[in-house]
């Protein structure tokens, strides 16, 4: 047991342990560590007087300020929704036509209809709008199953295929491959031949005679939802397979994939999850950012 | 090293190792007839097995020790635990810096499932959390109980127990993340025979600390090993209470807590403060209340100030974890308690700062010139900073502009690169010439280098995250005039984009410098000291020699 001793730089006395070499000093707890440790413990003091604080078996202490979060949150959003109200008002009440002609309504349209697409759309159509393979382009005036607001509203109000909506437009392209409908030579004549719609130089050579089998291969198969001239039918969600955009690519791997093993996407019905001015606001957005009319 | 143990702690370990394989041939054999990840930590746990005895049996027929080592403090679990740590560190950083590429370009999964972040995520946090930080402790803990209480380890098995047995925990916790094994608690993740395992190690370890204790020729406890103790005591009492779950069958990995809901919540976040508190905090003060004494070669500011420090952070920090869950379906009175209480908690922790800071005067030249003491300052001063900032965040108005963004994650780095990385650093630094005789680092300059990377690293790291985490959280309030929010989610991660890139270079930097020191430590065990040697740490024991 070692004796106290001086500390010769500090000045202080130590302890008198020592622990391998180790000595402490004995210096006195410095004022403004009690000052601040009583302080701090005073606001604590204070707020849980103030603020819910201390549990009593089945209850807690309320507090003198009388705050509950559940009631504030309450509030605010009653609040902010109507605040919103009075800002979406005139775009709910007002038609399309009349919405872009207002430049203070766009102002709003752009705003918040940048945010809505990005928190709903751009994981599928891009942040941009402008498609992934699979998921069209929604700013290029191409439109599956019609481009005008009516049409349009009603596919995000219903959406594709979607398994939550009854009421979702419904399209498949058959698996004419694999499911036999086509033997595998009949499928890439009839690849051959939707190719040379856009591709000329696909029918010239020795392509041509396969050309030819895929036209009748069409007539057969296809012309019920692409029609006679491949033109498609918005009515059916069948594409235009004689314009140059493709949803799931336009070289003879994707179209014999497509023909093979047919496609079925899906777009969510957005009815249940977006309101109708949230809805709306996208619309107006899509068309003030895309070509169409 | 097996030669050290006597005759009948060789038997006693090659007993435990044989019902180490039959557990695992268990484990193996449950799983054999249909896929269960279980049955991969099987076959793990029986290899860990294997090698072990294989080591145990080519020194199984040695000599019995002479008795002449009990007059020698037992050093070689300290020495394994160093370079496990070592190992550990690089293991864990390298996963940390991959996750942090992979948040800037999340891309980078090759389409497996391994590699995708929510499983890599946890590989980091155990690596350099339980892998470099538990190592680290474990090892400086055995060196410095004997130390302080003038004490030999009661028995050469168990350190080797604690110590194997606490890292056959770690592997197999980073292995079954990379499987998908989880429960799903942050920093709790592995599942529940993992778990048990782990309780059986930690008593061991708590038992072995006890008994050194116990036999302390020093009449005083040294504030270190307060500080050790309350790290071992509490981490067993959380480790237990929130891994609480029943198996879904004992034939498989699948376990389902005990607690749900808003009560699983908590619990959760009282594990999950605690464990920075007791495992990130206390053990690593007791690692800088002895060596940085040690290494400065002044004594302690003030034993006073150790004493209201110590009582004042493991009182108050107990009652600080809910104000991880702020504005959530937490009752507001508890919230209430978890911000009072994170606020008083500033003062204890600063108390520890600043002593170990004015234990520096009259050594302040040598942090100029000694890169190792100047570690040691810096986690000092990282550790108060971030322990302001801490309960700066917990203050329910900050929290909701900081919770969920990434400066919590800057928050959580300036403590774990600052202060727990850098303690250690400098700990080891100090440690491993001592332990190996020799005079010093085999080359001072590149811990000097080691220092200024860390350094670095760290701040471009932490700015980073302030930066993008005050910007996503600010995103995520903004409201335009029509009342809705101005910006997507996508806006706010393509804004956080270039300080991703920034902190994925400073980690890169904090890996570089520690990939140096195992270098700089490897040289330093291999290369004998020329000339005399210093014994600074490694006299025999003092009860031998003539009494005071």
């Amino acid at each position: 047991m070692g004796v106290s001793e001086r500390d010769p730089h500090s000045g202080h006395q130590t302890t008198g342990h020592e622990w391998n070499g180790i000595k402490e000093l004995n210096t006195p707890v410095p004022w403004p560590v009690w000052f601040f440790l009583i302080a701090t413990g005073l606001f604590a003091v204070v707020y849980w007087v103030l603020m819910p604080a201390w549990p009593l078996g089945r209850t807690y202490t309320q507090g003198l300020l009388g705050t509950d979060q559940r009631a504030i949150v309450t509030r605010q959003v009653t609040r902010a929704n109507e605040d919103r109200a009075s800002g979406t008002s005139r775009i709910a009440a007002l038609d399309v036509k009349q919405i872009r002609a207002d430049p203070t309504l766009m102002k709003a349209v752009r705003d918040d209809g940048h945010r809505l697409f990005g928190d709903n759309c751009a994981a599928c159509h891009g942040s941009d709008a402008g498609g992934n393979k699979g998921f069209p382009n929604l700013i290029d005036g191409d439109w599956l199953w019609g481009g005008s607001p009516n049409q349009i509203a009603e596919t995000i109000a219903v959406g594709i295929n979607s398994p939550a909506a009854t009421n979702s437009r419904a399209s498949q392209m058959l698996a004419f491959g694999r499911d036999g409908i086509l033997d595998n030579d009949a499928v890439i004549a009839v690849t051959d031949y939707v190719r040379s719609l856009t591709d000329p130089g696909v029918a010239r050579g020795a392509g041509a005679k396969s050309v030819a089998a895929g036209r009748a291969v069409f007539a057969a198969n296809c012309v019920a939802c692409h029609g006679p001239d491949a033109r498609g039918n918005q009515s059916l969600g069948a594409p235009d397979l004689a314009d140059r955009t493709w949803l799931y690519g336009g070289d003879a791997q994707s179209v014999y994939t497509s023909i093979h093993d047919g496609r079925r996407g899906e777009m969510p019905a957005w009815g249940e999850r977006l309101s109708a001015v949230d809805r709306k606001l996208l619309l107006v957005w899509l068309l003030d950012k895309g070509s169409a009319p | 090293m097996v030669s050290a143990l006597t005759t009948s702690e060789r038997t006693g370990a090659l007993a435990i190792l044989f019902a180490l394989l039959g557990a695992g041939v268990v484990m193996a054999a449950s799983t054999a007839t249909r896929s269960d990840p279980m049955g991969f930590h099987g076959y793990l746990v029986m290899l860990y097995a294997l090698g072990v005895m294989v080591a145990l049996l080519r020194g199984y027929f040695d000599a019995e020790p002479p008795s002449s080592r009990l007059e020698h403090y037992y050093d070689d679990p300290t020495k394994a635990g160093i370079i496990l740590a070592m190992g550990w560190a690089v293991v864990g950083m390298f996963v940390g810096d991959w996750v942090a590429w992979l948040l800037a370009y999340p891309d980078l999964t090759f389409n497996s499932a391994w590699a995708s972040f929510g499983r890599l995520r946890p590989v980091h946090t155990t690596g350099v959390i339980f892998g470099f930080g538990g190592n680290a402790l474990i090892a400086t803990s055995f060196h410095v109980m004997q130390r302080t209480s003038r004490a030999r380890l009661p028995d050469q098995l168990s350190p080797w127990f604690v110590l194997l047995g606490y890292n056959l925990f770690c592997l197999i916790a980073v292995s079954g993340y990379l499987l998908g094994i989880t429960q799903s608690k942050e920093y709790a993740e592995p599942e529940w025979y993992a778990d048990v395992w782990l309780v059986v190690v930690w008593v061991t370890y708590l038992v072995l600390y006890l008994r050194t204790l116990a036999r302390r020729k020093e009449p005083h406890i040294y504030v270190a090993n307060w500080y050790y103790l309350a790290f071992i005591l509490v981490v067993a009492i959380l480790h237990i209470v929130n891994n609480l779950a029943v198996p879904a069958s004992f034939a498989g990995a699948k376990s389902y807590s005990l607690f749900s809901g808003v009560q699983d919540a908590m619990t959760q976040w009282w594990y999950g403060h605690n464990a920075v508190a007791f495992f990130l905090t206390a053990g690593f003060l007791g690692m800088l209340y002895y060596f940085l004494p040690k290494r400065a070669e002044r004594p302690i500011y003030s034993y006073r100030m150790s004493i209201v420090g110590f009582w004042g952070i493991t009182f108050f920090y107990m009652w600080a974890g809910s104000h991880h869950l702020h504005y959530t379906a937490l009752p507001q009175w508890v919230q209430t308690l978890g911000m009072t209480f994170s606020l008083m908690l500033l003062i204890p922790s600063w108390i520890a700062a600043a002593n170990a800071l004015l234990t520096l005067n009259g050594a302040w030249d040598r942090v100029r010139s000694d890169a190792t003491l100047r570690f040691m300052m810096m986690a000092a001063v990282f550790y108060g900073l971030s322990t302001f900032e801490g309960s700066f965040m917990a203050i329910r108005s900050v929290n909701s502009l900081s919770h969920y963004t990434d400066w919590t994650i800057g928050h959580v780095h300036a403590g774990a690169l600052g202060w727990v990385a850098l303690i250690t650093f400098g700990s080891i630094y100090a440690l491993v010439p001592w332990l190996w005789k020799r005079d010093a680092m085999h080359s001072p300059a590149l811990v000097e280098w080691h220092f200024w990377l860390a350094m670095a690293g760290t701040l471009i790291y932490v700015f980073s995250m302030w930066n993008s985490g005050i910007i996503q959280g600010l995103m995520w309030r903004t409201y335009n005039d029509g009342g809705t929010l101005s910006y997507s989610f996508l806006d706010t991660v393509e804004a956080m984009h270039p300080y991703y890139i920034a902190r994925a270079i400073g980690g890169l930097l904090f890996l570089i410098g520690a990939v140096i020191a195992c270098w700089n430590i490897w040289k330093t065990i291999v290369t004998p000291s020329p000339g005399a040697v210093s014994v600074a740490d490694g006299q025999p024991l003092p009860s031998l020699l003539p009494a005071e």
